[in-house]
């Protein structure tokens, strides 16, 4: 794996196989010294054009455990402001020869883009409405330690499907490895066409008996002024994932930030059947196993004696 | 005339042995064509035609047909040279193969005065290798509210109107205009778009753009405003010509609008007519986004058959050129329109005449019909004709770019595309306007 773009360009095997990874970083989080040396010497680049926590703070994080060094840049007080393009941007930071650089980017295709211009792994952290691969990644792990396997689940996306790249990622994920997926949501809010690649749609949550996965997107507010559903009362009548919509059997998952009261109801997030702060869990770990996979792939995971990864020990001009 | 271009030599020259193929004129066989003075002189048996004075040019295997027409340029003068102008512009469509093109009026500022127009037609008579022909905008400033002095315009050489670029939104704009077309004639052309219905749509709406997240332009964007255009023009007997057709939708409402006597014609593009909206799963902005937008193999479909049945009256590249910076962007950012004008005939060569699907005669037709809705006399081989001739090679194979642009941008949708069949010469107003570089120019014994 060169970089890491889209869902769609991993097969089946290659999804396993980070996750795979992913379970073996969670043994390294439950030891005293979290840390791997895996990247010493190389530079990780975070390069972040649109807000974000879970994201960019589990990224960081991953590329600090596998004791890389870290640049991050967000848009916001940067060059990018001053109307500098995001060519321009990335040869600049090139010039610090890193090896990956994470990208968040408004528009679809950019980390793509960006990947025809440097040397270093792109990762793909979310371009515009199009995909969010790490994401499904992190949720397709979350469900496999709680279902085995997602072949034959029946697993209902439920929301904003039009304006979210978790749908469109998670949806091409979690068919991948076998599910039955249905998306629903106000007929507005579902891309005409999605059908054809091999979901189903529904208008209503009449059947969402049927699932044994709900996965809730966020609904933003300003939707209600585009006219692509009349109010959020409205809105949270019909699609509002509460406790009387949520079986005993049911998971449920949600990318975050959660709109309380609006895409899922109060009681239900802090719900048994909910899987949300897992996924948040389950977010460095599989950050962690793509910059891996992209880095070190073939080396075997050091453990922290063997490896001197202890970074409170002095290593003031060792070689990297 | 209302055409311009840089004044030359008049062409001497004998093309011997062409393989000539005019089918307006009704010529398909084997001639020594002879020109003189920039005129078809004569129609000769192959190794006939009596040499003195004339360059001569082995064109056995070659084929002349009569030069294409373009009735939809964009040369981007004034205010976008960076991307064309006029004579960068005009070398394209000479290497191409056309002898004239219509220039759209979506500069800046836009061409709405009478003195615009006169100050392109005077660059054009400096600067062009073919004939310039150029349209105002309708609205002043292409704002869509007050007409601009349609009369005056039509005097100082305008061809026609047109707004390209955006939709005249306005119903009551439009049938103003088309009264006062009854005054001053020249067609009235138009980019079909419901503005409400594209929102910031940046390609075909279906299942191609719901997998990649990009807002979509439906296809009763169009078609929706071309049966609406089409009703009004028939309402006040005007004259109207729709732009760049590409939907299923938008066939069936001009041959309504045909079919109820409309004065109206229509145009393809190229790539409208090679390619699908699957290309955009790439994400490449510089070939693959333009408005309209690139749309499903059904569509395609039926801008062939539209093609074929006359619905669709002519061939136009829509030739849109955009800097570098503007295409190097993330595919929502990138600007709108991809050049054609020197790959067009090749391309729907290679991808519609070689397989089968079009005939090589009816193309021929249909690369120079677009003379004819702005009262553009047709080019044409038969003798006593101005020379307009595309002289092509239907075999030569040629890998798109590799040798670089004639245009000043490179944001070709046929860019690394390998095709069959070349122009190698053409002639314009009744010069030589381009030679291939590689084509040989020896004089015959």
């Amino acid at each position: 794996m060169r970089h890491l773009l889209s869902i769609a360009q991993l097969s089946k095997a290659e999804i396993e196989a980070i996750l795979d990874r992913a379970e073996s970083f969670a043994e390294v989080g439950r030891r005293d010294i979290k840390k791997v040396p895996t990247l010493r010497g190389r530079t990780v680049v975070t390069l972040f054009y649109e807000s974000s926590t879970r994201t960019s703070s589990s990224f960081e994080l991953a590329a600090k455990r596998l004791s890389a060094d870290l640049v991050s840049v967000r848009a916001a007080g940067s060059s990018v402001e001053k109307g500098e393009s995001l060519k321009d941007t990335v040869a600049t930071l090139s010039a610090y020869e890193p090896a990956a650089i994470v990208i968040r980017h408004p528009h679809a295709g950019a980390a793509q883009l960006m990947s025809q211009w440097v040397d270093a792994a792109v990762v793909n952290a979310g371009d515009g409405k199009h995909e969010h691969p790490s994401q499904a990644l992190l949720d397709v792990y979350t469900l496999r330690r709680r279902l085995e396997s997602l072949e034959g689940k029946r697993i209902w996306i439920v929301g904003d499907v039009l304006h979210s790249r978790v749908a469109r990622s998670n949806l091409i994920a979690f068919k991948a490895m076998g599910a039955e997926v249905t998306v629903c949501g106000p007929p507005a809010l579902i891309p005409r066409g999605l059908e054809e690649i091999g979901c189903d749609v529904e208008h209503s949550l009449d059947r969402l008996d049927q699932a044994e996965v709900i996965y809730a997107l966020r609904l933003q507010r300003e939707r209600m002024r585009e006219s692509f559903v009349p109010s959020i009362r409205e809105y949270a009548t019909h699609f509002q994932i509460d406790s009387r919509r949520l079986g005993k059997r049911q998971l449920l998952m949600h990318p975050g930030p959660v709109n309380r009261g609006v895409e899922l109801s109060g009681e239900v997030i802090d719900s048994p059947q909910s899987l949300i702060a897992e996924q948040v869990a389950s977010g460095l770990v599989v950050r962690m196993a793509i910059l891996y996979e992209l880095l070190a792939a073939g080396d075997e995971i050091p453990s922290p004696a063997a490896g001197n990864g202890d970074s409170r020990t002095a290593r003031i001009g060792q070689p990297a | 005339m209302s055409l311009a271009m840089r004044a030359g030599e008049s062409g001497d020259l004998v093309l011997r042995g062409a393989t000539v193929l005019d089918p307006v004129a009704g010529i398909d066989a084997t001639h020594d064509v002879v020109i003189r003075s920039g005129q078809v002189a004569e129609l000769a048996a192959p190794g006939t035609a009596s040499a003195d004075g004339l360059e001569q040019i082995d064109a056995e295997g070659l084929h002349a047909f009569p030069a294409f027409f373009d009735p939809h340029v964009h040369l981007r003068t004034p205010g976008q040279e960076h991307k064309e102008d006029i004579e960068t512009g005009s070398r394209a469509a000479a290497a191409g193969g056309y002898c004239g093109v219509i220039a759209m009026a979506n500069t800046e500022p836009t061409v709405s005065t009478p003195a615009d127009i006169e100050a392109l037609r005077e660059r054009a008579s400096a600067e062009a290798s073919v004939r310039v022909g150029f349209l105002a905008t309708v609205t002043r400033g292409m704002e869509g509210e007050e007409l601009t002095e349609m009369a005056a315009l039509r005097d100082a050489g305008a061809l026609g109107f047109s707004d390209d670029g955006l939709p005249i939104r306005s119903t009551r704009v439009l049938r103003r205009a088309l009264q006062y077309q009854r005054l001053c004639g020249g067609t009235i052309a138009l980019h079909e778009e419901d503005p409400d219905l594209s929102g910031s749509g940046v390609m075909h709406e279906g299942p191609v753009s719901a997998v990649l997240g990009l807002e979509g332009i439906p296809s009763v964007s169009e078609s929706t405003t071309i049966a609406r255009d089409a009703a009004i023009a028939g309402y006040e007997g005007g004259r109207i010509h729709v732009q760049h057709l590409s939907a299923v939708e938008s066939v069936e409402a001009v041959r309504v609008a045909k079919a109820a006597g409309v004065q109206v014609s229509c145009e393809a593009s190229p790539h409208h007519l090679c390619l699908t909206d699957e290309e955009v799963r790439s994400l490449d902005p510089s070939r693959f986004k333009m408005n309209p937008p690139l749309r499903t193999e059904a569509d395609r479909q039926a801008l062939i058959e539209g093609l074929g049945d006359g619905t669709i009256d002519c061939v136009a590249t829509d030739h849109a050129p955009h800097a570098a910076e503007e295409k190097e962007v993330p595919f929502e950012q990138a600007a709108m329109g991809v050049t054609g004008l020197e790959t067009a005939f090749a391309a729907l060569h290679t991808h519609l005449v070689l397989p089968g699907i079009l005939d090589l005669g009816l193309l021929v037709d249909r690369m120079s019909a677009g003379a004819e809705p702005f009262g553009v006399e047709r080019p044409s081989l038969a003798p006593g004709s101005e020379a307009n001739i595309a002289l092509c090679d239907l075999a030569a194979e040629w890998t798109v770019g590799d040798e670089g642009y004639e245009s000043r941008s490179a944001n070709s949708w046929c860019a690394g595309a390998e095709l069959i069949g070349r122009v190698q010469m053409t002639l314009a107003g009744g010069q030589v306007a381009y030679r291939l570089r590689s084509f040989s120019m020896g004089v015959a014994p």
